[in-house]
Parts: structure tokens; sequence; C-alpha cells
């Protein structure tokens, strides 16, 4: 086990030092910042002053191991726009986006998963067939055409829940949550069912197909005909082998759900890193993209870390793999 | 003519057990070829050219659906702030959307196929290469792979088929070479290669038709995927430029007079791109569970 999390850790470790070369390839490479700096009136030695002071008058491989050694000491440059360090400006929109992310998850695992075993064993049932149509109608909805129609429902006819802004917030370890006050959770309900409602039937689609290929495996049989009950067959033999599936696309999902956030944020107003990415690309503050992209990249590095160490601990089978 | 009614039967008589005695999947596949029909002649059948500025009238602005035109049509589906007829502006956005997703699908399987082909036959440090790219761009969702791409190039109609390219060719090239491997374990390959074929004709003659099929299940997803995806990026404003506006564009223009009660803007594009991507990913369904042996041998139960 130790081994095969020491491989795992050296091979993301590569990962994401490949993604920040391309990150910083991309950027560094195909715009050129002195131009989208200079002002119209400025000399040619204005801007080789300026390529002098940004270090982009250095060789490729130079710039690159400066861009990177930057990073690990956390300094990400300062915004164009706002003149503030980027790291702050992104932590401090951190806990909007994560609360939401989170929120989205409980509720699409939660509601999700049982969905999707009750359709699978009852697969010939007409709830059954009701439910995949309509998981199949949410999944074929882009998330911002639900986010309009929940909008124009909610907030517009019904007036029930606000459409934008994150409400009261309350402090919990120095962070502003909008999860500890109602007003709070009442602003988060429309973006969190928004990011949910593609979780659900995701969840829903995953968990049926996967009861449905197990539930003719012969220990499934087996596991009958010794007479076991039910709702133990269902904990301990069903449960436990569509979770594999479940937890991989669940961590990936994770990272699905913060990069979706960037749609549901921007239509909600609702002030997290997502909307700052796209605010930041339409003003071409590159900074913020910079580290947006790399962050992100190392975010998901991990989250692919972590679920390639929680399969291991689900499946014995790769756990003693040479 | 003979040999295409020939390979017209040939067709039908594939799809016939896949959709007969599923009228939803049939449903989807009707509507889908309808959309299709109305995109490709879109500028012959619209009512107006929305983006012939001649035939734009200021005056026919925000009129609700069913109401008169200053020139006596009838603009069925309302009209746009500048008085662009709904109806048309959506034949040619269902138009631009389909042909970006067209074009995304068909050139990012294709790079995936071969390369996927590649790795399966060469080997060594090419397939390692080739699998780690698939790895690295697997473990990323789409559509943040697709704001980087855009955030780096720009916008405009081939940006974001670039952009969406990306997201396509990976989990076709993994496929393609798990499917090449296995068909490479038959006696038909060693056959061929100890007849001293090139190894491109191998590939090309007798790989890439055998190991195809679970590559082509895979291309309605990927195509409700590109059209999604598309609308979304469009949406956001870093798809398409404003003067070719796709579905999602069209969406987003009428997003700011929602609030004002002019729903018919956003409604109209909104539904047709939903009813594309629906009509999709039904078939999309019942292809992948016909090819689904798991799910067959249960159905014979």
């Amino acid at each position: 086990m130790i081994t095969y999390i020491c491989k795992r850790l050296w091979q993301s470790c590569i990962l994401a030092v490949i993604m920040s070369l391309i990150v910083f390839l991309g950027m560094y490479v195909v715009g050129d910042p002195v131009e989208m700096l200079a002002g119209e009136d400025w000399t040619e030695q204005d801007k080789i002053d300026l390529a002098i002071e940004l270090g982009i008058d250095k060789p490729l491989p130079e710039q690159y191991f400066n861009f990177a050694s930057d990073i690990v000491k956390g300094d990400f440059g300062t915004s164009f726009v706002y003149n503030r360090p980027v790291l702050d400006l992104i932590t401090e929109r951190l806990p909007a986006t994560l609360e939401i992310a989170l929120l989205a998850m409980v509720i699409g695992l939660g509601i999700g998963i049982p969905l999707g075993i009750f359709s699978g064993i009852k697969s010939n049932s007409r709830a059954s067939k009701v439910i995949s149509f309509f998981t199949t109608v949410g999944y074929s909805t882009p998330n911002f055409w639900q986010a309009i129609i929940l909008i124009m429902v909610f907030a517009v006819f019904l007036q029930w829940l606000p459409a934008s802004g994150r409400g009261l917030t309350n402090t919990m370890f120095g962070i502003e949550w909008s999860l500890l006050s109602l007003d709070g959770l009442r602003h988060m309900a429309l973006p969190a069912v928004n990011l949910a409602i593609y979780k659900i039937c995701m969840q829903q689609r995953l968990a049926k197909s996967g009861t449905q290929e197990i539930l003719y495996q012969e220990y499934m049989v087996y596991a009958r005909a010794k007479g076991i009950s039910r709702s133990r067959i269902i904990r301990r033999h069903l449960l436990r082998n569509i979770l594999i599936p479940i937890v991989t696309i669940t961590g990936l999902e994770v990272g699905g759900l913060i990069a979706f956030s960037t749609v549901t944020e921007t239509i909600f107003s609702w002030p997290g890193i997502g909307k700052l990415l796209l605010d930041s690309i339409h003003m071409v503050d590159r900074p913020v993209v910079v580290a947006y992209l790399i962050l992100i990249t190392l975010m998901f590095v991990f989250i692919n870390f972590i679920v390639d160490v929680m399969y291991a601990f689900l499946d014995p089978r790769i756990r003693h793999q040479k | 003519m003979s040999k295409f009614i020939e390979k017209l039967s040939i067709l039908g008589e594939t799809l016939k057990p896949i959709f007969s005695g599923h009228p939803i999947a049939i449903a989807g596949l009707i509507g889908f070829i309808l959309f299709v029909f109305i995109a490709v002649f879109a500028p012959w059948i619209a009512p107006q050219n929305p983006y012939d500025l001649m035939v734009l009238d200021i005056m026919d602005g925000l009129l609700p659906p069913l109401s008169k035109l200053g020139n006596g049509t009838t603009a069925w589906l309302g009209t746009d702030a500048v008085g662009r007829d709904i109806l048309s502006t959506v034949m040619y956005g269902l138009r631009l959307s389909l042909f970006v997703a067209f074009m995304a699908v068909a050139i990012g399987t294709s790079i995936g196929v071969v390369l996927g082909l590649l790795a399966a036959l060469k080997g060594g440090w090419v397939e390692s290469v080739i699998m780690r790219a698939v790895d690295l761009k697997v473990s990323f969702p789409g559509i943040l792979l697709a704001l980087m791409m855009l955030a780096i190039l720009g916008t405009g109609v081939d940006k974001i088929i670039y952009a969406l390219i990306i997201g396509v060719w990976a989990s076709k090239a993994r496929l393609t070479r798990s499917s090449a491997l296995s068909e490479m374990k038959k006696e038909y390959i060693d056959a061929a290669e100890i007849s001293g074929l090139p190894r491109w004709r191998i590939m090309l003659h007798f790989l890439l038709p055998n190991s195809i099929a679970p590559v082509l299940v895979m291309v309605p997803m990927s195509l409700s995927g590109c059209i999604g995806a598309e609308a979304t990026l469009s949406f956001l404003g870093v798809g398409v430029p404003i003067t070719e506006p796709s579905l999602g564009l069209l969406i987003a223009n009428g997003n700011d007079y929602l609030l004002s009660g002019k729903w018919w803007i956003s409604i109209f594009p909104g539904t047709v791109l939903v009813l594309l991507v629906l009509c999709i990913n039904v078939v999309a369904d019942r292809v992948r569970e016909h090819n689904n042996p798991y799910l067959k041998s249960q159905d014979q139960q």
C-alpha cells in the first residue's frame, strides 16, 4: 500500500510540473505582456525597460525557472485590475466557491445514489422509467439554461428566493460563510441546486447501471440463495461494489463542480473564484488567469491522487498489484 | 444509384435491431434528423436573413410572438431588440451550433482514432507518450480546458472548434487503443503480417475497420456534449463572435430582457437547444445500451 502511494505521489508531481509548463508556455509565449501593458506614447526604450522588469528578456528555460520558483514561494504576482496580490484575491473568494460546491455535492449524492439504486433494482417499474426519463432531461439541459429557468421560476415569478449575491455571511475560523446564516442559505439555495441537478442525474445514471451490472453477478445470486436479508445484500454486497466507479467519478466531479461553478457563479453573481476567472478573462487580467489555472491544476492533481488512493483502499486487487 | 440504395438498406438493417421497440429513441432520431435538415437548409427556409441589415427595421424591435412586421409578414416567434425575426435567428443559430459541434467531433474523433491505432501498433515510447497525454487530458474537466484554451487563443468560430477538439480526442484514443490491442491478438492480423503487408496497410485496412465500433458508439454522446459546451462558452461570452450568434449566444442576448418580461428572445433558442441535446442523448443512450453486453444478457433473462 505504501509503495503504491509513493508511486502515485511521484506521478502526481510529474503531472503538476508538466501542467505548469503547459500553462506557462500558453500564457507567456502566445501573448506579449509588454504590448498589453504599454501605453500609446511609449518609446522602444520604455518597452525594453518593462521587459527587463518583468524578466521576459531572459531565455525561456530561465523564465520558466523563475516562474516556477515564484509559485513555489507562493508569489503569483499582482492583479493588473485590482492592483492587489493575486493569491489574496483567490483565497478571499475560495470559501464562497467551496461552500456551494460542497452543498451541491451533498445534495447530488444524497438524492442521486438512492434514486439510482432504486431504479436499478426495479428497472422495469414505471417509477424507475419516470425517474430515468427525468434524469435524461436533466442531463441534457445545459447548466446555464437550468440556471435561467431557476431564476425565472423561483426568483421572478414566485419571488421565493434571491437570484444573486451571497447574502449575510457569518465568520468562522476567520472566513466568511453563507452556510451559517438563514439569509446566506437562502442565497445559496438556487446556485447550489443549479450545480446539484447535473450531479443528481449523473449519480442516478451511474448508480443505476452499476446496480444492473452487479445484480446478476454470481455472488449476488449466491447471497440471495443463502437467504441473507434484502437490506443486508444491498448494503454489504451491492453498495460496496457500485461504490468503486462512483468514488472515481465523484472525485473527478469535485473538480468538475468547481470548474462548472464558473458558469453558475457568473449567472447568480456569486462572488467565488469562477466568477473571478471569467471577469479576469474579459478584462485581460493575466496574472489572475495564470494563477487560477495553476492553482486549479494543482488541485486536480491532488484530487486525482486522493481518488487513486481511495480506489486502492476500496479495491484489494489494485492495492496488491505490482 | 442501385449501389446507394443497397448501402441504404444495409444501414437500415443495422439500425433496425437498435431502434425497434424503443419509441422514445425513434422519436429522438427523427427529431435529430429534422434539426439537421433545418440547420442545413436554414438560408432557404428561414423567413428572413437576420444578419442582412437591409431587411431589418428597428421599428419591428421587441415584438411578441405572432406579431405582424412592418413588411406584412408574421413574426411567429417574435423579434429581438433590432427587429430580427426570432424564428430565423434560431434557424441560423442552430446551423452554427451544429456546424461547430460536428467539426469538433469529426476532427477530434479522427485524431483520437489515429493516435489510438498508432499507440497500439507502435508500442514503446510512442505508446507511452500518447497514453500519458491521454491521462493528462482525462484528469481535467473539458469545460475548464476549453476555457483555458479560449483565454489563451481569444474567441472565434475556429478557436472554439479547437477548444472543443481538446475535449474530444483523448477518450477516443484510449478506447481505440484498447480495442485495437485486443484485435491484434487475433489470427488474421498475424496472417496479414506474415504475408508481408506494409504496416500502414494493416493499420488502415485491417485494424481500423475492426476496432472502430466502440468508438462510433461514443460519437452521439460527444456530439451532444460539444453542443452543450459550445452553448455554455458562447453564453459566457468566450465562444462564437457577436456577428455569428449560435444558440448559446442568442440565449445570452435575450437574457438581459428576461426580467422585463420579454421572454421569447431567450426561451425559444433555449428550448431548441434543450430539445436538440435531448434528442441526441436518447439516441446515444439507446445505442450504448444496445452495445452493452451486461445489459443485453439481462434483456434475455
